[in-house]
């Protein structure tokens, strides 16, 4: 059994070359939006904006200028799946076409979704979205395919500032601290880490570096499983039905003589 | 970025949009209607019969036109049945965990249950045209039915099962990671709430439609006041459940959920139930189809204010 598998994304090395997206659309064979046409988004240089079913790599710009542009700084993120270790969507998908692979990761098998999309409302991160051209969820698989025959994810392999790291998450996790260790001996406080440690949702094994807050790089400060409120929601469905059933048998029920 | 206000803004929208609308509303319908069909059999009086009867024809077709509405808002349609038998092992695909999971198998029991008493409540009413059918018809279809034994296990399960059909979709909508769905672990109490009210609305008109003049229709009539009376404090109970989620809710939606579920759905026919009574008309028919248009518009705000964000 192959040791469990990962990205360490060091945001403060990426430079928003895009290199990542691009790899990942050429091994997985991801069409592109619109047929190809240039579709801006006019209010940031980040034209993608999302993760969804054909975009599985997003490199995130979040562009902090305040509006007489005196000063700010760009924060860049190669954002993608976590392959959580309690994974939500693997949680609920009702058909089993989600799966957790030898290598620890999460993996939608498209011959199995049926586009139920329960998964899309289940992921904390937003991650998951209909690829139009399959009609099923789609997500990073973390080149399951390509872990298979021995070889490292396109994206991390394409990254020329190993910003994406690809590894054992034993491994990246030593590799991470390090780096958390050197910013701050060199004065940049501010550097932690994202879903390493396995306080959130078991772990995450795609984890990240971040200079600032969760939200500034739309994550969510505080992910949650989805069955959090599955027996806390049920024992209050069957309060209703209690109180539903009793007052029907009360005022349906045959009443006899006392009514006549 | 402001901040959110909870960590469920980062989540994305599933897009469910009109069929699973309606198919809240319809499952609903059926798992009431179902319900109150089998209180009436197991417990009414028995010139209230044609009253149930009413409950078991509303129950079966809103049944199939539920599986059906579900298979249309999957993005491939013709791989429905991955939700009930596993694709690569043929094995049955069961996730307890997984309302989604859940429901798609209790939809299929509660479809047996509804097909049984529906065809019961034809062969009672001497409806069965079909001469294959009408073979099997004495004493076959009437043995599904209460107060035979059989018949009385079947109004028993079924009516449980009807109950968590009514119920369920609201925890399918808790069982994720959206606004609103997710932050309140209430839908499912008041989607059950809902579904009786809108259901004995909805047998208040079928039964006034057929002229059926029954004591059990003015029980039906205070049974919904006081479930359209539990539905408003469960809906309280889920705005102060929300806290500062609530702001989704300051818009449209918000305004949408205040005057036509609460307003024109609810108080409303509240108000001219109560001056109905007062006046001594017993048949009044408009607070019913107001409490249908008030559960509508419930699953309509539900849905699509958590679906906007």
């Amino acid at each position: 059994m192959p040791e469990p598998m990962g990205f360490y994304t060091d945001t403060t090395v990426c430079i928003g070359c895009k290199a990542c997206e691009v790899a990942c659309k050429e091994w997985n064979q991801l069409p592109s939006t619109n047929g190809g046409a240039n579709t801006l988004s006019g209010d940031s240089y980040d034209n993608t904006r999302q993760l969804d079913g054909m975009h599985w790599r997003h490199v995130k710009f979040v562009e902090q200028f305040p509006d007489d542009r005196t000063d700010g700084r760009w924060l860049l993120m190669s954002d993608v799946c976590k392959h959580c270790v309690q994974a939500g969507c693997l949680e609920v998908c009702p058909t089993g076409a989600i799966i957790r692979t030898e290598f620890d990761t999460v993996v939608i098998q498209s011959n199995t979704c049926n586009g139920c999309r329960d998964c899309i409302a289940a992921c904390p991160f937003g991650v998951i979205d209909i690829n139009p051209v399959s009609n099923t969820a789609q997500k990073c698989t973390l080149c399951y395919d390509r872990l298979q025959g021995g070889l490292e994810p396109a994206c991390s392999k394409a990254c020329p500032t190993q910003s994406i790291q690809f590894g054992t998450i034993s491994d990246l996790r030593k590799r991470a601290q390090a780096r958390v260790d050197q910013l701050h001996n060199a004065g940049e406080d501010q550097a932690y880490l994202y879903g390493a440690d396995d306080k959130m949702l078991g772990g995450l094994n795609s984890f990240y570096l971040l200079v600032d807050k969760p939200d500034v790089y739309g994550l969510p400060p505080d992910p949650k499983m989805p069955t959090r409120n599955l027996v806390t929601g049920s024992v209050y469905a069957v309060l209703g039905a209690i109180m539903v059933g009793l007052a029907s048998i009360f005022h349906l029920r045959d009443r006899g003589a006392a009514e006549q | 970025m402001n901040a959110a206000p909870s960590s469920t803004w980062f989540s994305d929208a599933p897009h469910w949009q009109w069929y699973i609308v309606f198919y809240f509303f319809i499952g609903g319908l059926a798992g009431g209607c179902y319900f109150l069909a089998a209180v009436i059999d197991l417990f009414g009086r028995r010139v209230d019969r044609p009253l149930a009867r009413l409950g078991y024809y509303v129950a079966f077709p809103a049944v199939l036109v539920s599986g059906l509405l579900l298979t249309l808002d999957l993005s491939r349609p013709l791989r429905f049945w991955h939700m009930l038998i596993e694709r690569n092992t043929f094995q049955p695909m069961f996730k307890p965990w997984s309302p989604m999971s859940i429901g798609s198998w209790a939809l299929l029991f509660f479809g047996a249950f509804t097909f049984m008493s529906f065809l019961a409540a034809l062969a009672d009413d001497d409806r069965v045209r079909s001469p294959l059918l009408r073979r099997f018809q004495r004493p076959g279809f009437r043995v599904l039915r209460a107060p035979s034994t059989i018949g009385r296990i079947v109004a028993v399960l079924g009516g449980v099962a009807g109950f968590y059909i009514a119920g369920y979709t609201g925890i399918l909508l808790a069982v994720t990671n959206r606004p609103i769905w997710s932050d309140t672990p209430l839908l499912g109490m008041l989607f059950l709430a809902s579904a009786a009210s809108t259901s004995a609305a909805l047998l208040i008109l079928l039964a006034q439609r057929a002229n059926r003049q029954l004591p059990g229709l003015a029980d039906l009539h205070r049974f919904d006041d006081w479930m359209i009376v539990l539905e408003l404090l469960v809906l309280g109970a889920v705005l102060w459940s929300l806290g500062p989620v609530l702001q989704a809710w300051l818009n449209a939606w918000g305004v949408l959920l205040v005057l036509g579920v609460v307003g024109l759905g609810s108080i409303v026919p509240l108000t001219l139930s109560f001056r109905a009574r007062r006046a001594g008309l017993a048949h009044v028919t408009t607070p019913a189809v107001l409490v249908l248009i008030g559960g509508l518009l419930l699953r309509v705000v539900i849905v699509f204010s958590s679906e906007s964000v």
